[in-house]
Parts: C-alpha cells; sequence; structure tokens
C-alpha cells in the first residue's frame, strides 16, 4: 500500500498521522490504550498561583519596604560624592583655551597650551578620580565602533602588517600599515603625533615599560568606546596619601591644559572631570530618585490594593481555594 | 481539492471520449493481425517525493516557497552582499537551523516511503504466462498479465475478475486500506469464461483510469474461433482495487487493467487540502502590522540618518572610507535603508514559526495520548490527521452534525413492522404472529391481524430484499444448525453468535433480517444465485435471485427480482416512505401512513416494503433494458435510473417496518454542554423528518418551548399554490419572527439568560433546501433570508440531506456574516463533503467504515469524546496558542525596540546594542523553552472546570484572545518594556563611572545592561502569565535565565578562537561586579512587571484569562447584580 500518512504539502513542520498513527499508516499502534501516566493525561503535580489583591499585596508593600530605604541610600550616597566640571574646549571668547582651539592645526609642531583656573569649595577626602569628558564625539558610531583590528591589538603578526580592512581608512598611511589601525585607536584622546593623528607613535606612550604599546591604560580606556556621544573615561586616580588631609584640600587649583585635541570641527566640548567615587561608582542621582519613585508607587499601590482587598477581595477568596 | 477535481474532471471526460483496449494475456483478438501491445504505465509505485539526487535542489525550493522562509532567506542575503550591522550568522543560523530540520524530517518521512514504495514494488506476484505460473515483482506487472492471488494477499494492482476457487464465481474482498471499510464485499467473475486462462482470447474495453473507487464501465469481447466476439459487461462488481485484500477465498485470477500510478488507489492518493487555523490567520495580520512597523522604522531611521549626517559629516576621527565616498547617493540609501531592514528584522523571528509548529505538532500528542477518548469496545483511542488545527477546536460556533451513527448508535434493533395496517409489536419471549399485537390504526376489520398470506409475503419480503450476506465461517455448519434450532423453538434468543452471522452494508439490514427470524422466517444465505428461507413449517424455500436494483442515496429505496420455485416472478422493493409512496397504488398508503409517522416520531427509522409480481412478458422486458443499461459505456447510471424507476412502479405496499437506532452515550449531555458553550448545533441527515426530529427532541437539541419553523415540501404543498410562491411567503414569515421580532442571538452571557424566551428551531430538508439555494434570480435573496433565519435559530434541522447537500449548508454558514469557525461531525462516507468542508472535521470511528474517518482532521471513537475534545483541548489549545502568538510579538517588539531607540545615540548609524552572539541566541535558546512549554503545558483553568462549566468556553469565542484590543495591550506592553529598559539604562549611562574603582561602562555593557533585564523581564513577564507550574515549567523558565549567565559568563570569559571580534570580552562578568547594574536591572524588572501585576489583580475578572471567576458559574452574575445592589443601595 502507499505509506499514506506521509505527507507534507509545503515545507510545514506538521504531522500529517500524528502520535497514534504517526508511524503506522494506519493500523498497528490503533490498538493501544493510551497510557495513564500523569504527563500524557496532563495531570502533572502543578503549582497552580494565582494573582489577586490578596495574596500580591504583600510583594507590593515588600517592594515599597525595601525600595525606599534604598532609593534613600543611594541619593545620599550619590549626594556625598563630590564632582567638578571644568570646560576647556575654548568657544567662548573670554576661555583661556579660545586661543589655542581657534589656532589649532594638526601640522603645528609646538603645542598650544593653556592654563583654566578653578576652585573646590569642599575637601576632597577619598582617593579623587579624574576624567576627560567628550561631548558630541560619537564613539558609539558603527563605522567608528568596528573600526578596529582586535587581532592586531592582540599582538598577531600577520595583522600587524596587513591591518584588517575593518580599519578602512585608517589601516595604511603612505602604503604602510598603521598600528594600531583604525579609527578608534586613531583618535586616542590626547594622543600626541604619528600614524595619522597621533603625535607619538604607539611604544612611546609612556615610559614605564609595563603601561607601554597596546597595553598602556589609557590606550585601552580609549579602546573601549562609549555608550552615548556624551562620554567620559577615566584618565588618572590621585591617591590619598594621607590619612588625616584629605586629597584635594579646599583651594583654588589651574588646570594646565596642552591644548592638542581638537573638537570644534564637529561642535564637540571637552571637559575636565574630578570625581570622588563610592560603591555605586560615580555620582548619578537617577537610581536613588527612580528607587525612591517606584518604592513610593508600590506602597501606594499596596494600601490601594488592601482597600480593594477589604472590600471586594473576600467573595474571591472562596473561589481561590478551590485548587 | 481544486486538483483533484481536476484530476476526477479529467478522468471522467477521458473515460466518455476515450477508452483503453487490453488484450487479455497479450494475445491479440484475431491471429492473423499484427499484434502492437499497447503502451501503459508499468506498475510501480511512486508516492516519494524525492529522489537523492533532487533532494536537495528540490527540498529547498519548496521550503523557500514559503513566505517566511523566504523573507528571511532575503533578509540573509541582503546580509551577505550589502555591508550590514549584523554578520550574516546571526540571521543565518537560524534560518539553517529550521531548514535542515525541516529538511530532514522531510528527507525521513520521504525515506519512508521510498521503503513503502520499495515493499510494493518487489512484492513477488504470480503471472500466468504462456500456460506456466511465474513469479515476478510487482513492479513489472503489465496490463493485460494474468495474476494469480491466493487468500490474504493484497491485489498488486486493478485486476478484473477472471476466475475464482469459489463455485458460484464470487470472490470476497476487504478494501480497509482503501476507503477503511471492513465489511467483505462480494465481487464477481465475469460469466460463461473458459476454465483454462491460457487459451482464452479478449480484449476489454474500458474507460480510462479515475479516482472513483465505486465506478468501473468495461466491455468484454471474448473471440471463438472467428465467430462474432461475445460481448459482457464489466462493472465495479468485477473490478478488484489494487490495496484490497482477497478474504474468504482460496485463489484468484484476473487480468490487470490498471497499473502502478493509473490503480484508483493511486489516483485517490492525493493530499487532502491544507486547512488553515484562524490562529494562522491572526498570525499573518500581526506579521503584516510587524512588517509595516519594521518597514517604518528602517524608513524613520534612514531619513534621520541623512538628515543628521547634513549637520554632522564626517569628523576627522571617523573618516570615511574611499569606496563609501564613491558610492552613488541614492544606492547609499537603498542599502542603508536595507541595513535598518536588517538590523530591526529580528522583530519578526523566524523562530516565532518553529515554535508554533513545534507546539501544534507536540501538542496534538496530548489528543492522542487522552484516555479519556480510548473506548473499550473498538480498543482505540482519538485519532489526529493534522495538528494544524487544535486551536480551531476552541473556536467553533457552529457544529454540524450527522444524525446516523453520530447521534444515534447506528445499533439497530426491530421494533415493530405494521402490515397492512396492522401493528406487530415484537417482545421478548413471545415471537410468533400469535405474539402482542395492538391496533391503532381505522379499525375497520374486526380480525386483529393481516391476513395469514400478507403476512407471510410481508416476511418473505424481509428475507428476500436485501444484500446481506451469511458469513461464511468455519462452524458455518454449526451455525445453520443453531438457526434451524432456533427456527424450531418456541423462542428465539439472540446468541451472539447468529449476529454475527450476517455481513452487510447498513445495519439496517440486518436488523430487518433479524426481525424476521424472530417471526419464524430465516434467511440462510445465497447459493449460486439461489436465495434459501427457512420458513415458519421449517420448510426450505429456494428463489431464484434475478436482478438486485442496488440502494442509492437519489432512489432511496432498493429492489429484488426473485423468481419463486413455483415460477412466480417477484419484485420486492423497501424504501423510505417518500420514495415507496408514490410508487404503489394508493388506496393502500393511508393506513400504512398513520403508523410510519407515529413510528417516525418515536423516533424510529421506517421503511415501507411493497411488491409487485412480473408478467413473465414484463421481466423479460425489464431483464434486458437491465442488461442493456448495465452494458451501457456511456450514462450508465443515468440510463440504470430510469430503467429502475420504470420497474419500480405501480406496486402494492405490504407494510413498513420501525427500526429504533439508539442514541449515542451521553448524546443528550454533549449536545447540552455544546450549546451552554455558545455553539448552535445543526443536524444535517439524510434521515426523514419524523426520525430526524425525534432524534432532536431525544438529544435535546428541541425542548418542549422550542417554537419549530418548518420548511419541508408538506408546508410548502400546504396553501395550495405555486411552491416558490409559498417558498418566499414562509420564509418571510419565519425571517420576520426569528429575525426582526427577537432580539439577536448573541454569543455572550445574554443568551444564557434569555433560554426560556424565544426559542427557534428550524426545519428544513434537502428538496425546499435545494429550492433556497437553486441558480434563480432571486436566489440571492432568498439565501440570505434563509440565512438570517438560521443564525437565529438555537437549533437547525436539516433532513433528506443529500451528502453534497450538507456541504453546501456548511459552506453556506462559512461564508456567512462573520465566517464562523463550523465544525462538522460524522461516521460515514457521505458525511466526508462537510467534513471536509468545515473547519474542521471530525470523524467518528463508528460502523458505518472509516471513510470519515480518514477524511476527518480529528477522529474520536463516540460523540460524548467531542465535549472535551472542545471544552478542554481546544479551549486549552487555543488560549496556549493565542498567549504564544502574542508573547511572541511582544518579546521581539521589546526585543526590537531599544535597538531602534540606540539609533538616536549612534547618528543612525546602524550600529547595533546588543552583540551578534546576543541577537542570534535571544530567541534560539534564551527565551525560546519557556513559552514552548507553557504552551504545551498551560492550563488557566483546570480540565475538569473547563468540563464542568461549558460557558467558560464562551470566553474565548470569536478568537477573542487575538483581537486587535489584545494585541494592542501586548504592543503597548511591549513598547512599554522597550522604553523602561532603553531609557532606564540611558538614564544610569549619564555617569558611565558605575564601578566602585571609577572605570566607566562602553557601549557593550550597555546592551549587556538591556539584555539582561530584557532576558530576565521577558521570562518573568511569561511566568507572571503561568497559571499551572508543573516541574517541567520551574525547569525551563529558571533553567533558561541560568543558561542566559551561565553563557554570558563563558562567552566574555574565554578567547574564542573562531571570534574576530570578541566585543564581550569580559563585559557581563565586570557589569555583575557593578553593584548600580546589579541595582538598575533589579529597578527595571520590577518597573517593568509592575502595571502587568496590578493590571492582573484589577481587570483580571473581565479578561479572558479569568481563573477564579465563573467557577461556579454564575458567580459573575451575581457578581453584576451585587454590584448593582450597591449602586441601588447609594441612590436610596
Amino acid at each position: 500500500m502507499l505509506a499514506s500518512s506521509y505527507k507534507d504539502e509545503d515545507g510545514h513542520i506538521s504531522v500529517s498521522g500524528s502520535g497514534a498513527a504517526a508511524a503506522a499508516g494506519g493500523g498497528s499502534l490503533r490498538n493501544k490504550k493510551p497510557e495513564n501516566t500523569a504527563f500524557k493525561q496532563q495531570r502533572l503535580p502543578a503549582w497552580q498561583p494565582i494573582l489577586t489583591a490578596g495574596t500580591v499585596l504583600p510583594a507590593f508593600f515588600i517592594i515599597g519596604l525595601i525600595f525606599i530605604p534604598i532609593g534613600i541610600g543611594l541619593y545620599v550616597t550619590s549626594n556625598n560624592i563630590k564632582e567638578i566640571e571644568i570646560d576647556y574646549t575654548g568657544v567662548d571668547m573670554s576661555s583661556p583655551c579660545f586661543n589655542c582651539s581657534q589656532n589649532f592645526s594638526w601640522n603645528s609642531t609646538k603645542s598650544c597650551t593653556c592654563s583654566i583656573p578653578f576652585q573646590l569649595d569642599q575637601p576632597y577626602e577619598s582617593n579623587v578620580f579624574m576624567y576627560y569628558g567628550l561631548s558630541n564625539f560619537y564613539q558609539n558610531h558603527r563605522r567608528y565602533v568596528k573600526s578596529r583590528d582586535d587581532s592586531q591589538l592582540n599582538g598577531n603578526e600577520e595583522s600587524l602588517r596587513s591591518p584588517s580592512k575593518e580599519c578602512e581608512p585608517y589601516a595604511r598611511h603612505d602604503n604602510k600599515p598603521i598600528a594600531p589601525c583604525g579609527a578608534i585607536a586613531n583618535s586616542m584622546f590626547n594622543g600626541t603625533t604619528k600614524p595619522v593623528n597621533w603625535r607619538r607613535p604607539v611604544y612611546e606612550l609612556d615610559s614605564d615599560p609595563n603601561n607601554n604599546g597596546f597595553i598602556n591604560e589609557d590606550f585601552i580606556v580609549w579602546m573601549r568606546t562609549a555608550a552615548l556621544p556624551t562620554f567620559r573615561k577615566l584618565y588618572r586616580i590621585i591617591q590619598r596619601r594621607n590619612n588625616l588631609l584629605p586629597t584635594l584640600p579646599r583651594g583654588n587649583y589651574t588646570l594646565e591644559v596642552v591644548y592638542n585635541y581638537p573638537v570644534r570641527s564637529f561642535e564637540g566640548r571637552k571637559r575636565m572631570i574630578l570625581s570622588t567615587i563610592s560603591w555605586m561608582g560615580g555620582k548619578n542621582p537617577f537610581l536613588g530618585i527612580a528607587y525612591i519613585t517606584v518604592g513610593s508607587i508600590c506602597f501606594l499601590l499596596g494600601i490601594v490594593l488592601l482597600i480593594i482587598h477589604h472590600k471586594y477581595g473576600n467573595r474571591n477568596n472562596g473561589a481561590d481555594v478551590s485548587h | 481539492t481544486t486538483r483533484r477535481r481536476l484530476l476526477r474532471s479529467l478522468g471522467r471526460d477521458e473515460g466518455r471520449v476515450h477508452s483503453r483496449t487490453i488484450y487479455v494475456g497479450h494475445k491479440s483478438s484475431l491471429p492473423n493481425e499484427a499484434f502492437i501491445p499497447p503502451k501503459f504505465c508499468d506498475n510501480r509505485i511512486v508516492s516519494s517525493k524525492y529522489t537523492i539526487w533532487n533532494f536537495l535542489p528540490k527540498n529547498l525550493f519548496e521550503q523557500f516557497r514559503r513566505i517566511a522562509n523566504f523573507y528571511f532567506l532575503i533578509i540573509f542575503l541582503v546580509q551577505v552582499i550589502v555591508d550590514t550591522p549584523t554578520s550574516p550568522v546571526t540571521s543565518g543560523l537560524p534560518l539553517f537551523f529550521v531548514i535542515t530540520v525541516t529538511a530532514i524530517k522531510q528527507g525521513y518521512e520521504d525515506w519512508l516511503r521510498h521503503k513503502a514504495d520499495r515493499e510494493v514494488n518487489e512484492y513477488p506476484v504470480t503471472v500466468l504466462e504462456n500456460g506456466e505460473m511465474k513469479r515476478k515483482q510487482s513492479e513489472k506487472i503489465k496490463v493485460g498479465d494474468i495474476l494469480e492471488v491466493e487468500e490474504d494477499e493484497t491485489f498488486p494492482c486493478d485486476l478484473i475478475l477472471l476466475q475464482s476457487s469459489r463455485e458460484d464465481g464470487t470472490c470476497f474482498v476487504t478494501t480497509a486500506s482503501l476507503d477503511g471499510e471492513s465489511n467483505h464485499k462480494t465481487h464477481y467473475t465475469v460469466p460463461d469464461l473458459e476454465s483454462d486462462l491460457q487459451y482464452l482470447n479478449a480484449t476489454i474495453e474500458c474507460e480510462q483510469p479515475q479516482p472513483d473507487l465505486y465506478k468501473f464501465v468495461g466491455r468484454m469481447h471474448i473471440y471463438k474461433n472467428s465467430q462474432e466476439p461475445d460481448i459482457r459487461s464489466l462493472g465495479p462488481e468485477n473490478l478488484l482495487l489494487k490495496g484490497a485484500n482477497l478474504k474468504n477465498t482460496r485463489k484468484i485470477c484476473g487480468v490487470a487493467v490498471y497499473t502502478g500510478m493509473e490503480t484508483k488507489m493511486a489516483l485517490n492518493y492525493q493530499g487532502k487540502s491544507q486547512k488553515r487555523s484562524a490562529v494562522e490567520k491572526s498570525i499573518n495580520a500581526f506579521l503584516l502590522v510587524y512588517l509595516s512597523i519594521l518597514v517604518s522604522k528602517a524608513l524613520v531611521c534612514t531619513t534621520l540618518k541623512y538628515v543628521w549626517q547634513s549637520k554632522h559629516d564626517e569628523p576627522w576621527y571617523n573618516e570615511k572610507t574611499q569606496k563609501e565616498r564613491e558610492t552613488n547617493q541614492y544606492l547609499k540609501m537603498f542599502t542603508d535603508f536595507l541595513s535598518f531592514m536588517v538590523l530591526f528584522n529580528f522583530i519578526i523571528p523566524v523562530s516565532m514559526y518553529v515554535t508554533v509548529e513545534m507546539q501544534k505538532f507536540l501538542g496534538s500528542f496530548f489528543i492522542a495520548w487522552d484516555k479519556d477518548f480510548f473506548d473499550p469496545e473498538i480498543k482505540e483511542g482519538a485519532l489526529v490527521n493534522t495538528s494544524d488545527l487544535n486551536e480551531e477546536l476552541g473556536q467553533v460556533e457552529y457544529v454540524f452534525t450527522d444524525k446516523t451513527g453520530t447521534l444515534t448508535q447506528n445499533n439497530m434493533e426491530f421494533i415493530e413492522c405494521c402490515i397492512d395496517g396492522f401493528q406487530y409489536k415484537h417482545r421478548d419471549g413471545r415471537s410468533e404472529l400469535d405474539g402482542f399485537c395492538v391496533t391503532d390504526g381505522p379499525v375497520n376489520k374486526i380480525q386483529e391481524k393481516a391476513g395469514r398470506e400478507r403476512e407471510e409475503l410481508f416476511l418473505r419480503a424481509l428475507c428476500l430484499c436485501h444484500t446481506v450476506q451469511v458469513k461464511e465461517s468455519s462452524n458455518y455448519l454449526d451455525q445453520i444448525d443453531q438457526v434451524d434450532g432456533l427456527g424450531g423453538g418456541e423462542e428465539i434468543l439472540h446468541t451472539p453468535q447468529t449476529e454475527r452471522g450476517f455481513i452487510a452494508s447498513s445495519p439496517d439490514e440486518i436488523a430487518l433480517v433479524k426481525g424476521a427470524m424472530r417471526y419464524g422466517f430465516t434467511f440462510l444465505g445465497l447459493e449460486s444465485k439461489n436465495m434459501k428461507i427457512l420458513n415458519r413449517n421449517k420448510d426450505v424455500e429456494t428463489y431464484e435471485l434475478l436482478h438486485v436494483l442496488n440502494f442509492d442515496p437519489v432512489r432511496r429505496r432498493m429492489s429484488v427480482m426473485v423468481r419463486s420455485s413455483t415460477g412466480d416472478i417477484l419484485l420486492f422493493c423497501k424504501g423510505a416512505d417518500s420514495s415507496i409512496f408514490p410508487r404503489v397504488r394508493q388506496e393502500e398508503v393511508e393506513r400504512i401512513r398513520m403508523h410510519v409517522e407515529r413510528n417516525a416520531t418515536d423516533g424510529y427509522r421506517t421503511l415501507c416494503v411493497a411488491y409487485k409480481l412480473l408478467s413473465p412478458e414484463e421481466y423479460a422486458k425489464a431483464d434486458e433494458e437491465l442488461k442493456e443499461a448495465r452494458l451501457a459505456l456511456q450514462d450508465r447510471e443515468e440510463k440504470l435510473l430510469a430503467v429502475y424507476n420504470q420497474v419500480e412502479a405501480e406496486m402494492t405496499l405490504i407494510g413498513a417496518t420501525a427500526v429504533e437506532d439508539q442514541l449515542q452515550e451521553e448524546a443528550a449531555q454533549t449536545m447540552e454542554a455544546l450549546q451552554g458553550a455558545g455553539m448552535k448545533v445543526w443536524v444535517l441527515t439524510g434521515d426523514k423528518m419524523e426520525t430526524a426530529k425525534s432524534t432532536c427532541y431525544a438529544c435535546g437539541l428541541f425542548k418542549k418551548n422550542t417554537e419549530l419553523l418548518e420548511l419541508t415540501l408538506r408546508t410548502l404543498e400546504e396553501g395550495g399554490g405555486r411552491r416558490e410562491d409559498r417558498l418566499l411567503e414562509l420564509l418571510l414569515e419565519y425571517h420576520k419572527k426569528a429575525f426582526q421580532d427577537a432580539p439577536p442571538v448573541r454569543l455572550g452571557i445574554t443568551r444564557s439568560w434569555s433560554v426560556a424566551s424565544n426559542d427557534y428551531g428550524f426545519i428544513i430538508d434537502g428538496a425546499s433546501l435545494s429550492m433556497v439555494l437553486s441558480s434563480e434570480s432571486n436566489s440571492s435573496r432568498y439565501k440570505n433570508l434563509f440565512l438570517q433565519i438560521c443564525l437565529n435559530c438555537t437549533s437547525v434541522l436539516c433532513c433528506r440531506m443529500a451528502p453534497l447537500q450538507k456541504a453546501q449548508i456548511v459552506k453556506l454558514v462559512k461564508n456567512s456574516k462573520g465566517s464562523p469557525i463550523t465544525l462538522s461531525i460524522g461516521d460515514g462516507a457521505n458525511d466526508v463533503s462537510m467534513i471536509l468542508e468545515a473547519h474542521v472535521g471530525i470523524g467518528i470511528k463508528g460502523k458505518e467504515g472509516r471513510q470519515a474517518v480518514k477524511n476527518s482532521d480529528y477522529a474520536i471513537p463516540k460523540l460524548k469524546h467531542l465535549k472535551k475534545l472542545l471544552l478542554a483541548h481546544g479551549h486549552l489549545y487555543y488560549v496556549r496558542i493565542a498567549h504564544l502568538v502574542q508573547y511572541f510579538f511582544y518579546k521581539n517588539l521589546c526585543f526590537i525596540l531599544p535597538q531602534f531607540l540606540f539609533q538616536f545615540f549612534c547618528g543612525f548609524s546602524q550600529q547595533p546594542l546588543y552583540d551578534a552572539a546576543y541577537l542570534t541566541m535571544y530567541n534560539i535558546c534564551f527565551t525560546s523553552m519557556p513559552i514552548l512549554a507553557y504552551s504545551l503545558l498551560e492550563q488557566h483553568i483546570g480540565i475538569e472546570d473547563l468540563l464542568e462549566n461549558s460557558t467558560l468556553y464562551r470566553q474565548i469565542a470569536k478568537n477573542a484572545m487575538l483581537q486587535w484590543k489584545l494585541f494592542l495591550y501586548w504592543t503597548v506592553l511591549g513598547l512599554f518594556h522597550g522604553f523602561v529598559f532603553f531609557f532606564g539604562v540611558r538614564f544610569l549611562f549619564s555617569n558611565p563611572a558605575l564601578q566602585d574603582n571609577g572605570q566607566v561602562f562602553g557601549n557593550w555593557s550597555y546592551g549587556t545592561i538591556v539584555f539582561t533585564v530584557l532576558v530576565f523581564t521577558v521570562t518573568l513577564k511569561l511566568a507572571l502569565d503561568t497559571r499551572y507550574w508543573t516541574w517541567i515549567n520551574h525547569f525551563v523558565i529558571w533553567g533558561s535565565l541560568a543558561f542566559y549567565v551561565f553563557f554570558s559568563f563563558f562567552w566574555g570569559g574565554i578567547i574564542w578562537p573562531f571570534l574576530k571580534h570578541q566585543r564581550l570580552y569580559f563585559v557581563f562578568a565586570n557589569m555583575l561586579s557593578s553593584v548600580s547594574a546589579w541595582l538598575v536591572i533589579i529597578l527595571l524588572i520590577i518597573l517593568s512587571l509592575l502595571p502587568e501585576i496590578l493590571f492582573v489583580v484589577l481587570f483580571k475578572p473581565r479578561g479572558p484569562l479569568a481563573r477564579q471567576v465563573n467557577l461556579n458559574g454564575t458567580s459573575v452574575h451575581e457578581e453584576i447584580l451585587n454590584l448593582q445592589l450597591t449602586f441601588t443601595k447609594w441612590h436610596t
């Protein structure tokens, strides 16, 4: 006879004969009584939770009670973090860096410096983290993000000689391979000279041999592309030397800038940020506020549900028990 | 079906125009003529689709013909050709997976087909060649070969029976593998052939192959020593079909007429048309929405990209490549558009198709496994022929049921008969004609019985007018003895052995023969055209069977012509009253009509019996005409019908029989449950109105207070005017009653309250229906009126339906406004058309063969199983798959939305937010298993509760869970989640220094945090929806989350040699080392789920997912009442 059960019209993953008849094309399995197992009879023991005002209520209160303190803690912590941002792009005429930003040229050999005075109102007690911040700098642009050669960075000789195509147009310069290649590496912040935008070869990034070349920390930090066009990156840590003295006491300071990273061409901004750090990272009131808000909402909803539960919930409970 | 129809019509046309000539034994008809053997196809059966060589291209072609697969292929190709943000692997891998799995499955199935084919094709057969028996392989059989087949063997091709080992030139076959009917069928040899087939010189002229199993027209020319050839007519009774089994006959010889793919079996091997479920249509509609979302997203991004670029063109740190600069601007825009499409294409996931198919495939097993569907009598459970329609079982609005064998057991019992207007009721223990008897007819005779002569004539008619066979078994003689003994005794007992003794195509006939037995006339069997009966005096009477005028549903009667031992030629006819009454002398009708009608209202099946004494001249004429009609190659049926009508006229009515057809187990409860579930039950039957009506009352479809609207020939003729005028009049009247005056019947709570008022039942018969549907000028108006009446009646009874009319009705309802989901249930071959027509076809594994089962989508042993199939399985499957579909769209919306939003922050540069591994694995690994487990195991309401409260079924009526409103809800939820995920992290990243050592997070950390929140939220959202937590649910839900964490650690924790970019190197571990990341993940998950929980708690009782409410049916009403009470209290 024809194997009439095996037909499939258009590539469905479908059965034409099912469980009982699939293999048999008819008769042989038919006489089998279905097994009386919990699974096959859809009677597996099961937990059957029911969400009602009554069951959800405690959860709301608990969430509220946990979130509000956490939120307050976060908010306080965030507020205790001291942070100062100094924009040194030099957009305004009044800015000390205005001249440098105006006269910037890739080819100039001598560096332009400017110094910006700033004041710390409070002493910075613990370690102080120094960040540089860039705005309107699209490190997350796709062309930019993929413009790197990981195997080159990994020290693969072949890749050093012929960088990946992804690095274009920062793969070769004057017919010589660029290492490190790619847009990310070649736009390294504060980098000074060579291949395209660097003023110094990669092996001269630092005098310390353990912090040089591809494993230079500044380089590594730069290579981790930022998520948003406004970002900050860690530059230096000012370690606290003395337990008695604050790391940066209150007072007047001056930021000396060697101005060699042009951002005005794309309307970018450059900032220097001094910040202390807590267990939650840098200053960010968002988490604290969010926690307080969500916690309060939960608590309020808990109260609303409690009212509902008391007014209407009793009837529902009767039916709940049935399983 | 179109293909099939086409084939059939082609076959028929060819048959009419051409015929094929077969040279029996490959011998030319005239010795001196050069013999050119005609070419026919060989006997190889090819049911397989592929060969090793064409498997790959053909299978791939077929797979990519599906729109979804094709779409993904295009996406993949775009990724390969155009420089797109995600690697081709991300969409190629899932596609490859799907295609491979499908190909393997289809390849395996084809391999099984090949195996089955080989088995059939290499089966050894015996061929008679030049007087010798030769063993051959089945595939080498050629048309014209003479074959020998032994008992229990399967016929290797379609054969004309030439010789049988049985003396009477018959053989018995079973056609279980063809139409599923397991009863023995008799086939006849071509009469008067030479005993040695080696010397047979004959040709067969027959129609070209056609798929109808029950039709065959042919002619055999037998040449004997240069005389004019003898001509024999050949019909289906001479044709042995490939696939049938020889039974009860030692061996037969036959000549092959159709071979291989031209056999009727192979021609019937056509795939059923694929039925698509309503859910699938919803999926397609949703897909379109998502496709437009996708396209508009891509368009928005492309436009904004160029707007953005006009401001920020090429900063020095990020210059374009030479190639990019040189590319044509418009081409670039186009490729950018494609790139965005690729970036967002995950919104329409390949995996949804896989999951839906898997869910259907695996889910259907639960039906076959259900032990409640197991019937100990036939030792079978439910059968699932298609898994595509599981959820449709939860959407049924109209149930079309057959009566006989479906509502009723098709287990006939002879109840009483009426001879000449006198009622003879059988009572246990008293069997002879002196048994209990009453008259309720017009008592115009003093004696209470009809004359003995009439009685005996009636009983002889019952004994002779049928096609019952006495089963030949090993204890044949014993049986005869038993029957002898019983016949002689005072009491006739029904021993199981005597019951097994008869084989007939319809159980009515057996009931009648047994009924006659009770009154002392026993049918002993048919031996070489002689029917033997044992009469009341224990004498054996012999009648020569001259002709059988077979039963057909158009004539609704059958007749036999016999010659008694005295030489009288008698015609006995039995049939439905409507077909007998016009053909008998009218004065006899009235007396019997009363009985017939009373019996019919009691729910019995009635048949009238008439006879006619034929004069030798009349017989000779009839005989000739019959033979001529049977020989006709063209229009044979029409010609036969004409002769039958001519012969079966002017008969004398003797009496009527009443046979009880018991209701199926729990028929009434099942109908009540279906109606409670909001389904409308229509009974479509070929039976007469009164019988069907009584069945309807018996199973509660019509109730006492149901007002019946009748549209039958009787009511049409009442007015005396033209039927057509009366039809319109009645239609308008009923329409006014049922449609205009009555409030429209809705599926909903309102109905259960208004059961008492305005309950209409509608009755229509086949003749009136064909008038309504006939293609007259104003038929569409009639149709609309008719439909509107029907749709407003609680139950509709359509009686006297021809099989095609049943399908017509189903089609009419199916295509009516709102296109309701229809279900047909039936057990017989006459129900096949409506089973195929309805959205869901259910076959009952009844007594009338297996054709219905074969053509059905689901088959169950009993009617009562329909309740669980619909109310429990259907309901659950619907809820499961609807949730699955909504969930899939939701989870991909909130998956892709952050990626879309990210474009606003990365200069519309198509930078993906997530790593390629996450993009690929999200739908395949991280979120697929929980929803699959949910969609297989979820029981938002327990099975017992579903069965107890049929009203629960209404909650999901009209595709309730896939309405646009709910789709919108899910979409809004997805949007909300997507926004929460993205902007929550966005605000966190306003200061990316998130680690306690001052380190900052980059873009991949951003994506990973969003993705982590996403995976957890989406999985926990499903956990919130799960109402039935088995260990499997626990395992897959928590397992998926654990797997995600585990995978992320490993993916970033090792330098993978095959990866070009290791973007996630230590990103995940780093992320977990940040307290802020932890806090934001927890916050966002809870924030996302909060509205959901709130929504469920506050609005759940009214939503379709209600579990607690309605468990005791009335609680909704109670609640509403309570609310109303409190409301009024407030005011007073």
